[in-house]
């Protein structure tokens, strides 16, 4: 019991810092940061690792990886498309070091 | 159970997470924000392989390699045009795989672990709701399929008694948790889902995405509570609370409320204009006619919007405002919030096409200036200019805070056809009698308003 009070007190607490970390941004970025966002619960792909890892028949061992492959999907894809969208705000300085290379 | 240095790792990755959505809220440091995080994904995956060695690894790493392979191609060959449906793409197939993983654990639920069961049956459901739901809002925003609200009659009553069978079902999985009962919530939820999306229109699309991109945070955080994984717990929830906020505030930039948004259509048929293209007059012009007032206006206020950057028209947008500057006219380039697919997105695209960043001039800086404006050039956008949100309180898009296009002297839209904009609405503008109309493809006309301007 203890160990789920210690959990839920992390949901509790993690939910403060996502509302803090986020409250004051421009709605310019508001893409990038759902991008972001979306990238970072890819890391149910640390979850679907753990489950096939651990799954002894082979039905269940096939859900697995296909959980394996779209969690994988969601967490690289979302970070490379994100750094994509991000590469695109180059204020007017950082289009000028890059002429300078 | 895993070693301590495994538990600190993953403290480390969460912190990477924290680090890196706080960076993403400024421009600065977005981008190593999220290389940050990235580096966050890689350490946690490591340690999971060295933490948990779990059986299986050939396939793993198999499905691994599959996966990685697909997520860059995928997102390094997308067009910038398509970038936000692709991100629901991401976000759906991330809830399948949460649905996925509640699912394989469904088997090992001790007897006595309610909660654990309840947060197991929450992930199957939310997860299932958060992939349908995304691939219709990938469908609607590749305009596979219409991006009007889609209502029926029983589609109310539908939706409630699928969230209602939902509650039911998934008190039958935590009393009795089998994997039949979990398929059967499975399939519920994505019944949902599809319902959940259908009603909402297209301009409103962007704002779902996020609420689901929000629920898959949630359903990511409950299946760490079921694993007992801290990791999955701190991250989930960080972005469904972060997404949760960031679907709040998108919906506020539009003037809307959230409930408005998915249920708008389903209280009150907002479908004005639906499906009738109207046969009243309009008046359109030549590009002759056009250059004459473009080249002898004194102050011109561009309107950029989808349309513009599907035909790749921004360079020869940029020549005519090069072109018309040389000639003593004052350009500003005014850039509604949510122009393009999603909030921010038209600033991707211009930045894309390399048009100088300080000559964007962001909505509420401009709107002031449109009543001095001889002439507005609306570009490919129409429901961003589109006096309705003002001034009828039926319309989709009513509330939703737009450029003043109409304040102008003159107004020009060049458009490929009567054909409405993405929130599938008329524009009273476009019948105006001091709007001009310039059919054809954007760039095509950029290009023979260049040739005319520099004549007239």
């Amino acid at each position: 019991m203890t160990e789920s009070i210690a959990l839920l007190t992390i949901f509790v607490l993690a939910a403060f810092v996502g509302v803090e970390v986020i409250s004051k941004v421009s709605a310019t970025l508001h893409t990038p940061l759902m991008s972001g966002a979306n990238a970072i619960h890819g890391v149910i792909l640390v979850g679907a690792i753990i489950v096939t890892g651990q799954a002894e028949s082979v039905p269940v061992v096939i859900v697995g990886l296909l959980a394996v492959v779209l969690a994988t999907v969601n967490m690289v894809g979302g970070f490379v498309v994100t750094d994509r969208m991000l590469e695109m705000f180059r204020g007017p300085g950082g289009a000028k070091k890059e002429l300078r290379k | 159970m895993i070693g301590t240095w495994a538990q600190i790792g993953y403290l480390v990755a969460a912190v990477c997470f924290i680090v890196a959505l706080k960076a993403l809220s400024s421009p600065k440091t977005a981008r190593t924000g999220n290389a940050l995080g990235a580096a966050g994904a890689v350490l946690a995956v490591i340690i999971t392989f060295a933490a948990y060695k779990p059986d299986n690894l050939v396939p793993i790493l198999i499905a691994l390699v599959i996966g990685t392979v697909g997520g860059v191609v995928g997102s390094r060959r997308v067009q910038m045009t398509h970038m936000p449906q692709l991100v629901a793409l991401f976000n759906g197939v991330g809830g399948g795989a949460a649905s996925l993983v509640a699912l394989m654990e469904l088997g090992e639920v001790h007897d006595g672990e309610t909660i654990a069961a309840i947060a197991t049956a929450f992930t199957i459901v939310v997860g299932a709701i958060s992939f349908s739901g995304s691939i219709v809002t990938f469908a609607k925003l590749q305009e596979l399929m219409t991006t009007r609200p889609i209502t029926f009659p029983g589609l109310p009553v539908l939706f409630v008694a699928g969230l209602l069978g939902g509650v039911a079902v998934s008190v039958w999985l935590v009393s009795e948790p089998r994997v039949l009962v979990g398929v059967l919530l499975c399939l519920l939820g994505l019944a949902v889902g599809v319902m959940l999306v259908l009603p909402v229109g297209g301009a409103d699309v962007p704002i779902v995405i996020s609420l689901l991109n929000a629920f898959t945070g949630l359903t990511v955080a409950a299946g760490g509570y079921v694993l007992g994984n801290t990791l999955l717990l701190v991250a989930g929830t960080l972005v469904g609370a972060a997404g949760t906020l960031l679907t709040k505030m998108m919906a506020d930039a539009m003037g809307r409320s959230v409930f408005n948004i998915l249920f708008g259509a389903v209280r009150g048929g907002s479908t004005l204009g639906a499906g009738t293209v109207s046969e009243r007059p309009v008046i359109s012009g030549s590009a002759e006619d056009v250059a004459i007032l473009l080249g002898y206006a004194h102050r011109v206020i561009i309107v950029p919007g989808y349309g513009l950057a599907v035909a790749q028209a921004q360079h020869t947008l940029r020549d005519l405002v090069e072109e018309l500057q040389g000639r003593g006219v004052k350009v500003d380039y005014a850039i509604h919030p949510v122009a393009g697919r999603m909030p921010g997105h038209m600033n991707v695209l211009l930045a894309e096409a390399q048009v100088p960043y300080e000559q964007l001039r962001e909505m509420d800086d401009i709107n002031g200036d449109f009543k001095q404006a001889d002439v507005v050039l609306v570009v490919g956008a129409n429901d961003v200019v589109n006096p309705a949100a003002r001034t009828t309180p039926s319309a989709p898009i009513y509330g939703m805070p737009i450029l003043n296009a109409d304040e102008a002297q003159r107004v020009i839209f060049l458009k490929r056809s009567m054909r409405p904009g993405f929130a599938g609405i008329e524009n009273e503008l476009l019948y105006d009698p001091r709007t001009t109309l310039l059919f054809g493809d954007a760039r095509e006309s950029l290009g023979k308003l260049l040739t005319s301007v520099k004549t007239v």
